[in-house]
């Protein structure tokens, strides 16, 4: 009986004191990206040495977006996550309802060393990525599609098309490819006649399309042949032609572009490393490796710059590539994810 | 304190856990989420002098100056921003374009010199139409019932009685209906396959037994997005099935098996097969393993001893594997999203979007609301039916 006491005793001391290291240790700084070889470039690259420079360990983790993910931490309180790489809109989003840190410019050498559209009061731009018309080489030699008219011609090129599911994307793609300039896109879009306009376009390959979620979804539906051509990120499908020695191909012209950006969560108690960390990530030295590991565009410029031209010519912001590249329009898809969104889900189910 | 009394005492404690794990994973979210799902007052909160001068407003006659200066003085305040986030994000919901109209009416608004009266239609044109001071007014209430309307393709019109909302605006309805409709097709799919299944491997032995529930039981330790993408592999045009099919010469063209019906309701039985399996099998154990005998030394045939003898003993079982594979089918979204076509998408994709997508919790609320009272009445029905399993040999 004695013996068992003196366990239980040293039982609830050991959880006593486990329960107060818990609560005095600070969280160590955590980042969160969007995982796959992605994330695994920028362990090598940025959080892995920014963990030796600070002398103290880095955890990341990854996540699928939403802001809704994001509002529930930040209103639980201190959030458990301190630098997060968002999307466009829930960088708008978040910003606006407070769910992120102000970015402290002086620290990153001013706004103007950075794209334009990479530098939010809320975020810093991480990478430029693309959302494009690609299709495999080896299976359309002569006849290979140009456009987004092409996309939308089943007689010249039969066989299903992927496109990623929602308005998203779908309904700019719908616009280009009858015949709005991709400069007009958003300005036909923000009118309720450019809507139908591009619903009703979006009628004429509705059997012929397969919905994808996930972005490794077009690769497989792509490699299969279970798609003669889909809509893809960028970087996914230089990734695969360098892995696993596909030779997909991309259309830049009328493609979409858009920047991650890295944000502070709101009350983030590592707020002065999580600074730190984004001030390291956009330093030239280190962000010009990335195109290295992944074919994404970088918003520093003097990191741009740096980067190979071999690599360059396969990135977003390369010059020949940016003709005819339309800028997703954050600001509208905030306004109108809701209702564009339902809408899409009633198209889809006529 | 009598002995009874400390009995009781006693039981309560033990089950303090129990109750505690309820109440904080189970009746509270519950509870805030119904809650969320009918509550309203953010606008109010963060505009209080606009909640007054928009009481007396009819809603028809264009926007009056002292509403315009009401909305300016609220927002020159300076407030919580997570509270003004959640206003805006509630009026966006109600009327698409608030973001933007709301930001830079703000810092209009606070670029503008102190104590001057400013013209909101100049700022933005938007404000002199009625329809956006509608939203606002709406907004108002500290509760509302426009979430659960919304979720069932409803809405307030103009006069305030309830409508259908535009066609091809929304088709939650439909949705909801197909999830229904997907979770009983496969629940009916799993019964007739896992009620035989069960039997074969209850009345087997030694090794085949093992084996039959090892073959049950190992996709279950499996993650399900392996066992989905493996469909996937298994499903497609060029996939094992449709070629093995054109070797031995069946089909000339590929079976359409995948991004349809088919192919969600195919990966979700193999998914949910065992809850079926293992509750009828569980059932079969305790079935003394000479009733089968005793029936036939009674003159029943095979046939109808199975049918009277039991049919009847298996039924509990069959009731709680199609109970639960039907509840658990209605929360399906990854397997159709990834197998499936555009018209397989269940409910709980629409509810992700708005929890995620868009942190609007009234309206993944409400959805959750409807989706939990309609098999709610369907678990009623369900228990009614189960309560006599003799009705089978009547």
């Amino acid at each position: 009986m004695a013996f068992k006491r003196t366990i239980s005793t040293i039982g609830g001391a050991a959880l006593a004191l486990s329960l107060a290291a818990g609560a005095a240790a600070a969280r160590d700084l955590t980042i969160v990206s969007w995982g796959g070889n992605y994330q695994d470039a920028q362990k090598k690259i940025y959080f892995e040495p920014f963990a030796k420079k600070l002398g103290k360990p880095v955890l990341d983790e990854s996540w699928d977006g939403g802001v809704g993910v994001i509002a529930a931490k930040v209103k639980a309180g201190e959030p458990n996550w301190d630098v997060v790489q968002v999307e466009t809109e829930e960088l708008e989003l978040g910003c606006t309802d407070g769910f992120y840190e102000k970015i402290d410019w002086s620290k990153l050498g001013g706004k103007d060393k950075f794209l334009p559209a990479a530098a939010h009061d809320c975020g810093v731009g991480a990478i430029v990525w693309s959302t494009l018309l690609s299709y495999d080489s080896d299976k359309l030699k002569d006849n290979v599609p140009t456009s987004w008219a092409d996309f939308w011609d089943t007689k010249k090129f039969p066989g299903k098309r992927g496109l990623r599911r929602g308005p998203k994307y779908s309904l700019e793609f719908a616009l280009m490819a009858d015949g709005v300039k991709p400069a007009d896109v958003y300005k036909v879009l923000r009118t309720p006649e450019g809507v139908d306009r591009a619903f009703k376009k979006l009628d004429e390959i509705k059997k012929d399309v397969v919905w994808w979620e996930a972005g490794a979804q077009p690769l497989q539906l792509l490699a299969s042949g279970e798609v003669v051509m889909t809509t893809a990120y960028n970087g996914r499908i230089s990734g695969i032609n360098k892995t696993e020695g596909k030779h997909f191909k991309v259309v830049w012209p009328g493609s979409i572009y858009a920047i991650d950006s890295w944000v502070v969560l709101r009350n983030s108690p590592n707020k002065q490393d999580a600074m730190d960390f984004i001030a390291f990530a956009s330093a030239p030295e280190n962000q010009s490796k990335l195109p290295d590991y992944i074919a994404y565009g970088l918003p520093q410029k003097e990191a741009a710059a740096a980067v190979p031209a071999k690599e360059a010519a396969d990135l977003p912001t390369a010059e020949a590539n940016m003709v005819d590249a339309v800028a997703l329009d954050g600001a509208f898809w905030v306004d109108n994810i809701e209702e564009l969104t339902s809408r899409f889900n009633a198209w889809l189910a006529q | 304190m009598s002995v009874a009394l400390r009995a009781r005492l006693t039981a309560l404690g033990l089950i303090t856990p129990l109750v505690a794990f309820l109440v904080v994973f189970f009746f509270w979210p519950l509870a805030t989420m119904m809650m969320a799902s009918v509550t309203d007052g953010t606008v109010r909160g963060v505009m209080p002098e606009t909640a007054a001068a928009l009481s007396g407003w009819d809603g028809n006659t264009p926007p009056s100056p002292e509403m315009q200066q009401a909305l300016v003085a609220d927002l020159r305040k300076p407030v919580d921003q997570l509270a003004f986030g959640d206003a805006v994000r509630r009026l966006n919901s109600e009327l698409s374009g608030f973001r933007s109209l709301m930001s830079h009416t703000t810092s209009a608004v606070r670029d503008a010199p102190e104590g001057q009266a400013l013209d909101l239609a100049t700022v933005d044109p938007r404000w002199s139409e009625t329809k956006y001071w509608l939203a606002v007014k709406h907004a108002m209430p500290l509760y509302t019932d426009r979430y659960l309307l919304a979720a069932a393709d409803l809405e307030r019109d103009a006069a305030g009685n309830i409508a259908a909302v535009d066609a091809g605006a929304s088709a939650n309805r439909q949705i909801m209906l197909r999830t229904f409709l997907i979770a009983a097709t496969v629940t009916v799919l799993c019964a007739l396959i896992g009620l035989p299944y069960a039997l074969i491997a209850a009345s087997a032995t030694g090794w085949v037994r093992a084996l039959l529930l090892i073959a049950v039981l190992l996709p279950l330790w499996t993650s399900l997005l392996v066992r989905t993408a493996a469909w996937f592999i298994l499903l497609q045009n060029e996939g094992l099935i449709n070629e093995a099919l054109k070797a031995i010469g069946l089909i000339s063209e590929p079976l359409p098996l995948i991004f349809n019906r088919t192919g969600v309701v195919i990966a979700m039985t193999h998914v949910l097969l065992p809850f079926m399996v293992l509750p009828i099998y569980s059932g079969l154990l305790t079935i003394p393993a000479n009733l089968m005998p005793a029936a036939a030394s009674l003159g029943a045939s095979r046939l109808k001893a199975f049918r009277y003898v039991l049919l009847p003993l298996a039924f509990p079982g069959l009731m709680s594997g199609s109970l639960l594979v039907f509840m658990v089918a209605l929360g399906y979204y990854i397997t159709p999203a990834l197998v499936g076509g555009p018209n397989d998408q269940m409910i709980s994709s629409v509810i992700a979007f708005f929890a995620t997508g868009t942190a609007n919790w009234g309206m993944a609320g409400a959805l959750g609301l409807i989706l939990l009272a309609v098999t709610t009445v369907l678990y009623l029905v369900y228990g009614r039916l189960s309560r006599s399993p003799t009705m089978v040999g009547t």
